[in-house]
């Protein structure tokens, strides 16, 4: 057989048939739905006098609209929330569908529960009405973000009617330095090839500094392929996404397994395999990042200054540039680090996970918060939550100073109800530091949860190398 | 989905890059479950000076009382990137677009602007700037034959994928094509159960 790449292997394996000039339908394995995009998508479906196809492949919960404070309920802080949640609750049970409701164990940010259950498999198609699906290419599955309407026709059809998008290889060298995490390689990465970057192109994230890499890292580099514009990111599945699998709710168990993983063990880039286009990055040259700007490509390493605009190197065009710093209050040259800050959240499917929170506590162990800075730690799930309580996190949080939410999006965006103040500095471990994101003016820069967890202790942005010792 | 052939009108222009989908529409404005009651707010970090008592921004070109019937929009690249959310394309469509016309889109927001009828024309960065935005007559979006063109004759061409063209020209429902196939799926998916037994849960029943 012809060389080929993951992305190909997996897409052969699911080609029902090319239908038309440009499309391909596919088989769509596991389809992801929330009460933002999704409950409509049931909802219309219903409407249309459809059903659902396969309803054990299906996977609602509730993580968007839903408080995060402590003693929640279908009452939300957001006015209309309350609709988004019962309306999804109706629909998700007519259906038949799988539901990880408010009070659920297993309730969560969507791109974190799945993996957590192995719902989302080596090899499989899975999509959701959510732009961070490809967050779950960490375990080398072919996942991808899609609107509401072709949610339908895959909860329809178990199909998609699919451009095939080119392949590209995204080959990180080396090794990372101590300190410098998945989350400062994917702001790198999008400093380096802009917001456009993957454009078109599947992305496969390969060579030794991501074969290093956990699942709860791959998952935070992967996450980030959606603020390249990538059609997805994906990393071969290998030992470690086998050991991550084992045993979980709906991974194969028995003699499934033995036959999952021999197949899966096949699913990784032929060695002479070509790729439409290759970009490689030095582990080495990857420092603790943080953005300055409202796109996340506006991303600088911490001691860098705030870069003038520069016709040659400057990604995007100057008004843009401008535009960006006067709404972040910055003047070019400035440096980012050592600014002040009102606020630090630790949370979103980027950094949320548990291996997130333990980096995150261990910088603020034995510290304190400074004065007068909001601080919040939200939990990617139920048992993402209580996993960190049974180690004991919750208290080095609180202790600091930290607020300890139940789990779901949370100020990730400002979605009607709680918000960060106008021109509110927030050093945020999320994705995207658009403008007005977390809240009507607010100014948001990206980092690490390392880097939020210093910046909170400092009260200003600073690399948790630089923080002095435990107050 | 009514069927798209010609669209006549003058054109708002936005001339930014990374419009993304948070600014079309922000997510507090997302308030009801369904597609509609969205157009008050598209745009509304921008277009409001207080967007809680919709005070009026005069200096934003969606109340540029030249461009109240504009059925087009220019703007720059990366139009629509960030959020999946299909509400930016209710919003857009429900204002009274019915053609976009950027230097490129996200792709997800692309698909949502062909499932919601309205035109993607994805044109080069310097035609946009130079030649189009400043005209301020009205542009005529030939969907069949691919072009843009003013009523003096000035004319460009764009490109857009063959089931994207289709399905607007036509009006075509996807789901029903494809239920067409439903055949050809299960027969595919039979063959698969036997290779790749471990994908198909047999129930829904929550596992433990």
């Amino acid at each position: 057989m012809k060389p080929a790449t993951v992305f190909e292997k997996i897409w052969r394996d699911h080609l029902i048939e090319d239908i038309g000039a440009d499309r391909s339908l596919l088989l769509i394995d596991r389809i992801m739905l929330h009460e933002r995009t999704g409950g409509i998508a049931l909802e219309s479906l219903a409407n249309a006098g459809r059903h659902v196809a396969e309803p054990a492949h299906v996977f609602t919960t509730m993580d968007h609209v839903v408080d995060t404070l402590p003693g929640r309920s279908d009452v939300t802080l957001m006015p209309t929330g309350t609709q988004f949640i019962r309306s999804t609750r109706a629909a998700a049970r007519a259906a038949g569908v799988n539901l990880f409701d408010l009070g659920d164990p297993s309730q969560g940010i969507v791109h974190v529960i799945s993996p957590e259950m192995g719902i989302v498999l080596p090899g499989a198609t899975l999509v959701c009405p959510d732009s961070h699906t490809c967050s779950q290419g960490a375990l080398g599955a072919l996942a991808w973000g899609i609107g509401s309407t072709e949610a339908e026709h895959a909860l329809a059809t178990s199909t998609l009617r699919v451009r095939r998008p080119g392949t590209m290889r995204i080959n990180v060298r080396g090794a990372l330095e101590p300190g410098v995490t998945a989350k400062d390689l994917a702001l790198h990465v999008v400093s380096v090839i802009g917001s456009e970057g993957a454009k078109g192109y599947a992305v496969e994230y390969a060579g030794d500094a991501i074969a290093a890499l956990d699942i709860e890292a791959r998952l935070t580099l992967c996450n980030m392929a959606a603020e390249l514009s990538a059609f997805t990111a994906i990393i071969a599945p290998d030992s470690v996404t086998f050991a991550y699998l084992e045993g979980r709710r709906f991974a194969p168990a028995g003699e499934d397994w033995n036959a999952a993983v021999a197949n899966w063990s096949a699913l990784r880039s032929d060695d002479d395999a070509v790729f439409d286009a290759e970009v490689t990055i030095e582990a080495g040259d990857v420092q603790p990042m943080v953005t300055w700007g409202t796109s996340p490509q506006q991303a600088v390493a911490l001691g860098q200054p705030v870069p003038a605009y520069d016709e040659r190197t400057s990604l995007g065009k100057q008004d843009a540039h401008d535009r960006a710093l006067a709404y972040m209050g910055l003047d070019a040259g400035q440096s980012v680090e050592g600014l002040a800050i009102d606020a630090a959240f630790i949370g979103s499917c980027t950094n949320s996970r548990l291996s997130d929170l333990r980096r995150a506590a261990n910088i603020l162990k034995g510290r304190m918060v400074a004065p007068g800075i909001k601080a919040i730690c939200v939990p990617g799930s139920s048992s993402v939550k209580r996993a960190a309580e049974a180690e004991g996190l919750d208290r080095i949080f609180l202790d600091a100073g930290f607020e300890w939410r139940e789990a779901g999006c949370s100020m990730c965006f400002f979605v009607g109800g709680e918000s960060f103040a106008p021109k509110a500095r927030v050093v945020t471990s999320t994705n995207r530091n658009f403008e007005s994101r977390q809240g009507a003016g607010t100014r948001s820069h990206l980092a690490s949860p390392e880097v939020v967890a210093a910046s909170a202790v400092a009260g200003r942005i600073i690399r948790p190398s630089r923080l002095g010792a435990g107050s | 989905m009514k069927p798209v052939t010609i669209i006549r009108s003058l054109a708002m222009p936005l001339l930014r890059d990374n419009i993304d989908t948070d600014a079309i529409i922000p997510s507090r404005e997302i308030r009801s479950v369904g597609k509609t009651g969205l157009a008050d707010g598209l745009f509304a970090g921008w277009r409001y000076t207080d967007p809680d008592k919709r005070i009026a921004d005069p200096g934003f070109v969606l109340n540029d009382a030249r461009y109240a019937n504009a059925g087009i929009l220019l703007a720059g690249g990366n139009f629509g990137c960030g959020s999946s959310r299909e509400h930016a394309a209710w919003a857009l469509a429900e204002y009274g677009f019915k053609a976009i016309v950027a230097a490129s889109f996200n792709p997800i927001f692309y698909g949502n602007c062909v499932r919601n009828g309205m035109v993607p024309v994805q044109l080069d960065a310097r035609q946009i700037w130079e030649e189009i935005s400043p005209r301020s007559d009205e542009l005529t979006v030939d969907l069949a034959r691919q072009s843009l063109s003013t009523a003096s004759g000035k004319n460009w061409t764009f490109s857009i994928d063959a089931e994207s063209r289709e399905m607007l020209l036509r009006g075509l429902d996807a789901i029903e094509l494809t239920l067409q196939r439903a055949d050809r799926i299960e027969q595919f998916r039979q063959r698969d159960r036997l290779s790749r037994p471990w994908i198909y849960l047999s129930s829904n029943e929550n596992r433990q």
